[in-house]
């Protein structure tokens, strides 16, 4: 699904990512953790185009997309949700989930512009999709308020609903945790399961919350400084000497 | 599922008002109840309503700070009446060359400045702006700065008539899923281009749109004034055209055409007393800013579905 090959990434003298290997099957749910500027957004942005690799390539499904601008990796199938949250905030809900929607939208400017049959169809078939989206997220009931006002655990959910929307087969999910309770984490950790069960996606997620990134994720990768420092399944993580000390700092002798 | 039509009951309602309005319009310029004066501004009332609707395309709808709009108009201008002077073409012609040609130059032009951001945006487009006009003023094909003598080609219902169109065009667009990507653009251009938006394609489509309709803005401003010259496109006009704008609300369509309206009739009517016009327009201006900084309507549409029946949404 996705092969990230010796990838680097540096800005100025600093190396944010170096040498960077991870390789990621289909249906596979995957956590990146590390402590804080370890370089994990960097490695979301590397992917989805924000950033230019320095070196290494990336390839998705066979396909190389390092060099691909950000809205190009979204048509080839991969979405994302952002770290500070960045809905289109003064829209309303609905609308935020149809933008997400607008690149497989069946209808060209003209047909809009000349309201052909093709609008009405394309758009009744986004409201449809947008809604049932909304439904599953159950933000349904808030379909037509503004975005900023909602609460941050629901705007959390709006964010991941709208990368859904992309209908993407890898999802990337920076921090989608924070700032939930541990309610609204353990909501949350269900919901991701589903989402990955019923839209057969594949999830790479970013998160500093332990409970959820053991609890759900199958495999997780350690990065620190830039570099892969462990990798294997959650318990392997656990007690990895290595992963202790990147978080806990070495033990004073 | 909702019913989706072009043919409900605010849409009948609109077109009905619309023909309304322009039945009693027509009939007192028939009967010459209505001065001259006041068709002359009725006329100058649709081009400066293009010309806001169209600049909000850009600015308020599309967030791109354009300050050049002017420019725009002055092609469309110059190309209409050449078409119409020099080729004796058709009015619809010289209006559509207007157009075309001012997209045109429009999309050559947005194609590198809308990398810019914010205040670059706005210094570069205030510079096309000043190009065009000198450009106008230093070929003698155009009549250089003496100006270009057109005629009057154009009577009130055409120009009611276009300026109809052109908005009921830029309403169908911005009320589609590529009018709701330029949008996004505004709201937040890195979350538009991760959700799959081609941002700098819809900058330059909305900018093309927007340099279109300003050029057919100018071609009824050339076909209706006699004589055109290049300081008539300076940037007081682009400055005026963004003020309308911007009182009525950057993003609110109903909005620009209501600040195109009052701007433009506060200038005819204050234009016995010039000193004390711009004061009393920048008076204006400043009580707009602070008691509603946001314009008249905001970002907020005014509209007719209060008279919709409950639960029944117009897409049209």
């Amino acid at each position: 699904m996705l092969k990230i090959g010796n990838l680097s990434k540096s800005f100025g003298g600093l190396k944010a990512v170096s040498n960077l290997n991870i390789d990621i099957k289909d249906g596979e749910l995957i956590g990146l953790i590390g402590p804080n500027g370890a370089g994990k957004t960097t490695v979301f942005n590397l992917i989805t185009g924000v950033y230019e690799p320095t070196e290494g390539e990336i390839l998705f499904r066979e396909r190389k997309i390092d060099g691909l601008k950000p809205y190009q990796v979204t048509h080839r199938g991969i979405a994302r949700t952002f770290q500070n949250i960045r809905l289109f905030a003064d829209l309303n809900v609905i609308d935020n989930v149809k933008i997400a929607y607008h690149q497989h939208a069946k209808y060209s400017s003209l047909g809009a512009i000349l309201r052909l049959p093709s609008y009405f169809k394309g758009e009744a078939e986004m409201e449809k999709k947008a809604l049932e989206l909304l439904k599953v997220f159950r933000l349904e009931g808030k379909a037509r308020e503004v975005a900023k006002n909602l609460p941050y655990g629901e705007q959390r959910r709006l964010e991941i609903a709208r990368a859904l929307a992309a209908e993407p087969k890898l999802l990337l999910l920076d921090e989608p945790a924070a700032g939930m309770n541990p309610q609204e984490t353990h909501e949350l950790m269900e919901l991701i399961r589903w989402i990955r069960d019923t839209f057969k996606l594949t999830i790479l997620l970013i998160e500093h919350d332990m409970s959820l990134v053991m609890g759900v994720c199958e495999r997780i990768y350690v990065l620190d400084y830039g570099t892969i420092i462990a990798q294997g399944g959650p318990d392997e993580i656990k007690s990895n000497p290595k992963v202790i000390e990147a978080y806990l700092g070495e033990e004073a002798i | 599922m909702k019913r989706v039509s072009i043919l409900n009951r605010k849409n009948a309602l609109t077109l009905f008002l619309v023909i309304v309005m322009y039945a009693v319009i027509q009939g007192l310029i028939v009967t010459d109840i209505l001065p001259p004066l006041y068709t002359s501004t009725l006329i100058q009332v649709c081009v400066y309503v293009i010309l806001a609707a169209s600049l909000n395309l850009i600015n308020g709808i599309t967030g791109q700070f354009s300050i050049g709009h002017a420019g725009f108009m002055a092609i469309g201008a110059y190309l209409a009446g050449i078409v119409s002077v020099k080729f004796h073409g058709p009015l619809f012609l010289s209006l559509l060359v207007g157009g075309i040609v001012a997209a045109v130059a429009g999309f050559i032009v947005g194609l590198p400045t809308l990398r810019l951001r914010g205040d670059y945006l706005a210094i570069a487009t205030l510079g096309l702006g000043q190009i065009v006009m000198i450009i106008f003023q230093n070929i003698d094909y155009f009549g250089g700065a003496a100006g270009m003598q057109v005629g009057r080609h154009i009577n009130w219902s055409w120009a009611f008539w276009v300026t109809i169109i052109s908005l009921v065009v830029i309403h169908n667009f911005v009320n589609s899923t590529h009018g709701r990507a330029c949008i996004s653009v505004r709201e937040n251009e890195i979350a538009a281009e991760a959700m799959g938006v081609n941002t700098t394609k819809y900058k330059v489509l909305a900018f093309t749109l927007g340099a279109f309709f300003a050029g057919v803005a100018g071609g009824i401003y050339s076909n209706y004034m006699y004589f055109i010259q290049p300081t008539t496109f300076n940037f007081l006009t682009s400055f005026n055209i963004l003020v309308m704008v911007v009182l009525g609300g950057l993003g609110s369509m109903t909005g620009s055409i209501l600040g195109a309206l009052i701007m433009t009739v506060l200038n005819v009517a204050l234009s016995g007393i010039p000193s004390l016009r711009m004061v009393i327009t920048a008076l204006l201006l400043i009580i707009m800013m602070l008691f509603r900084p946001s314009g008249l309507m905001g970002t907020k549409e005014f509209n007719l579905n209060f008279l919709e029946k409950k639960g029944e949404r117009n897409v049209a």
